[in-house]
């Protein structure tokens, strides 16, 4: 756990229900924070003040009337800027949506709602969630608590700030390739991804629809547990939201490790990983080795082409879901000239409208998708895709979870990363989860000191499609070994 | 078939397709990027794949279907208020038609 929070969201969440502090008061005090901290850090493009103190006050007067106020009664959760509100902006940290107003909340807006917790503001992202930085942001690069000078992760960088530095009890961000996962490690954060179709999409901004998943950033493994029994399950409005009944993962504090079953690959691409993060890993296999756990070799064939197999669909399906941003009935509109025909005001708009990580990623997947093309590049990537899930549903025969490292390195230096292709690798670990749809969380195991700064370290574990409960029962158990480094 | 480079024409091809207007210099930075990430992916083409069946989605689940019952719209006012451009109860838009053609 990193030195800035206070009390996690499931503490937070019993002070009020308890009557030991009022919601009312409790959202006061997360807003002055903000105050204090966002203009340095720039986890939030905008606070929804009026409504949070609505709905402070709503649980406040439930309380007092002996009324359940919800599993979240009073926690201030922070949204990532490409989910949907019906107040404040969605801009996707995009100039393309810069002044756009939903018109009906997200999903998982409802249900956080219904629950008790507090919508208190949108946090930036890299551009409509394409990247592993935070620094493809319209409304400027978001900073690291732990480093101002370096990068939060991405693409869910302000949500991970929000977390980090104590200006939300809790974020949700959306995972598409990492961007959960990967800034959660290195802001020092609990992030989850769950399988994908637990948690609807209705509301959330279309990057890669057969990819992306929304999830909780939070200080706790038992906080994460608790939004995902409050977010998931089928909704009407998701198409791919699955039917099967939601487990309910137990956040017993003393996890059962004994006899679960951990799976390490062994091959990690370790000498290019920092030495902290190798350390990490070698340190929390022994400590699962000691709490009774079976460590498990694990081969994955063909795991190693993720990066490749990502970088062909994500682009190919980025492509086909932001043809809908054309300035013609919402959203960023070019200043007309004399003569436009619609496919010169669409060329305009765009270009204008997107930056250039963006415009980047719809000319890959406008590639991989072109005629002459398709079938080598794209439909090619399915079958490695196929051939990927196959490898870990084989895994998961012979261990419960896997465990490796979540990133590469620590957190890098804004500005650092310029090609492209090194800032796509960074997503090395993170991206198989999302091409197999199973569920995967990044939970702190401790800190390197790098230029007199203490850089967080995350690890991850990932479990099959649907197992969220064993998922959590190993983050719990890696959660309780401490630090490890 | 490998493609790790990309020529200017193609580039050119792509940002119509992709209905981008771009700059001299990013036609030139996206022919040198996109030449890189393909070299990069084109990892995937070496690979022995007959008989696999590609994989579009997770879980490959059977289309859900809604009851066939009609439920409130968002509302027209809400939803002028989104566009750029209005006329009435209209959304302006460049001239679509050409003269003289259908």
């Amino acid at each position: 756990m990193n030195s800035e929070q206070a009390q996690d969201l499931t503490s937070r969440v019993e002070a009020i229900r308890t009557g030991e502090i009022t919601a009312e008061a409790s959202l006061d005090a997360t807003l002055e924070r903000i105050d204090a901290r966002n203009g340095e850090l720039n986890a939030f493009h905008e606070t929804l003040a009026p409504r949070a103190r609505t709905r402070a006050a709503l649980i406040d007067e439930k309380i007092k009337n002996g009324s359940d106020p919800g599993p979240l009664a009073g926690a201030t959760i922070a949204l990532k800027d490409n989910i949907c509100t019906r107040d404040g902006r969605t801009t996707c940290s995009s100039r393309m949506l810069e002044e756009y107003v939903s018109p009906f909340d997200a999903t998982v807006v409802e249900r956080i709602e219904a629950a008790g917790g507090i919508a208190i503001g949108k946090t930036n992202l890299d551009e409509f969630a394409m990247g592993s930085s935070s620094e493809h942001c319209a409304w400027g690069v978001v900073r690291n608590p732990a480093d101002p000078t370096r990068v939060p992760g991405g693409s869910s960088g302000g949500s991970a700030v929000a977390v980090a530095a104590n200006l939300a009890d809790a974020a949700l961000g959306s995972d598409t390739g990492g961007s959960i996962r990967q800034p959660a490690a290195l802001c020092g954060v609990v992030g989850f991804k769950p399988t994908y179709g637990r948690i609807s999409r209705w509301g959330l901004v279309a990057f890669g629809s057969s990819l992306d998943q929304i999830g909780p950033l939070t200080q706790s493994v038992r906080d994460a547990a608790l939004l995902y029994r409050v977010l998931a399950g089928a909704d009407p409005r998701d198409s791919t939201t699955s039917q099967r009944e939601v487990d309910e993962v137990p956040i017993a504090s003393n996890a059962e490790t004994k006899g679960l079953r951990v799976g390490v690959q062994r091959i990690h691409n370790h000498a290019d990983n920092a030495e902290a993060v190798n350390t990490a890993l070698s340190h929390a296999i022994d400590a699962f080795r000691e709490a009774g756990a079976e460590i498990v070799d694990i081969a994955l064939p063909n795991a190693e082409h993720g990066i490749s197999t990502y970088y062909v669909i994500a682009p190919a399906e980025a492509s086909s879901n932001l043809a809908r941003y054309d300035g013609i009935r919402y959203g960023y509109r070019s200043a007309s000239v004399p003569g436009d025909s619609l496919d010169s005001l669409y060329a305009r708009t765009r270009g204008e409208g997107f930056g250039p990580e963006v415009r980047r990623r719809i000319m890959l997947g406008t590639f991989l998708l072109s005629s002459g093309y398709h079938d080598a590049y794209y439909l090619q990537a399915l079958k490695v895709r196929r051939l990927i899930k196959n490898a870990y549903d084989d895994a998961f025969k012979k261990c419960d979870v896997l465990l490796g490292p979540t990133t590469p390195a620590p957190a890098f230096e804004i500005g650092a990363t310029n090609d492209p292709l090194s800032m796509y690798l960074n997503d090395i670990y993170t991206v198989n989860a999302n091409i197999t749809g199973n569920c995967a969380m990044s939970v702190p195991v401790g800190h390197t000191k790098v230029n007199g700064a203490l850089l967080p370290i995350g690890l991850q574990l990932q479990a099959q499609a649907f197992n969220e409960t064993t998922l959590f029962r190993a983050g719990v158990a890696l959660e309780s070994m401490g630090d490890l480094l | 078939m490998s493609h790790s480079s990309i020529t200017s024409q193609q580039i050119e091809h792509l940002a119509k397709l992709s209905r981008l207007e771009l700059s001299e210099q990013d036609l030139e930075q996206y022919k040198e990027d996109l030449g890189r990430i393909l070299e990069h992916v084109s990892a995937i083409q070496s690979l022995d794949l007959a008989g696999v069946e590609g994989m579009a989605r997770p879980h490959q689940a059977t289309n859900q279907l809604d009851p066939d019952e009609p439920t409130p719209p968002l509302e027209q006012a809400c939803l002028l208020g989104l566009a750029p451009v209005v006329e009435g109860p209209f959304i302006a838009v460049p001239k679509v038609l050409d003269e003289g053609s259908a």
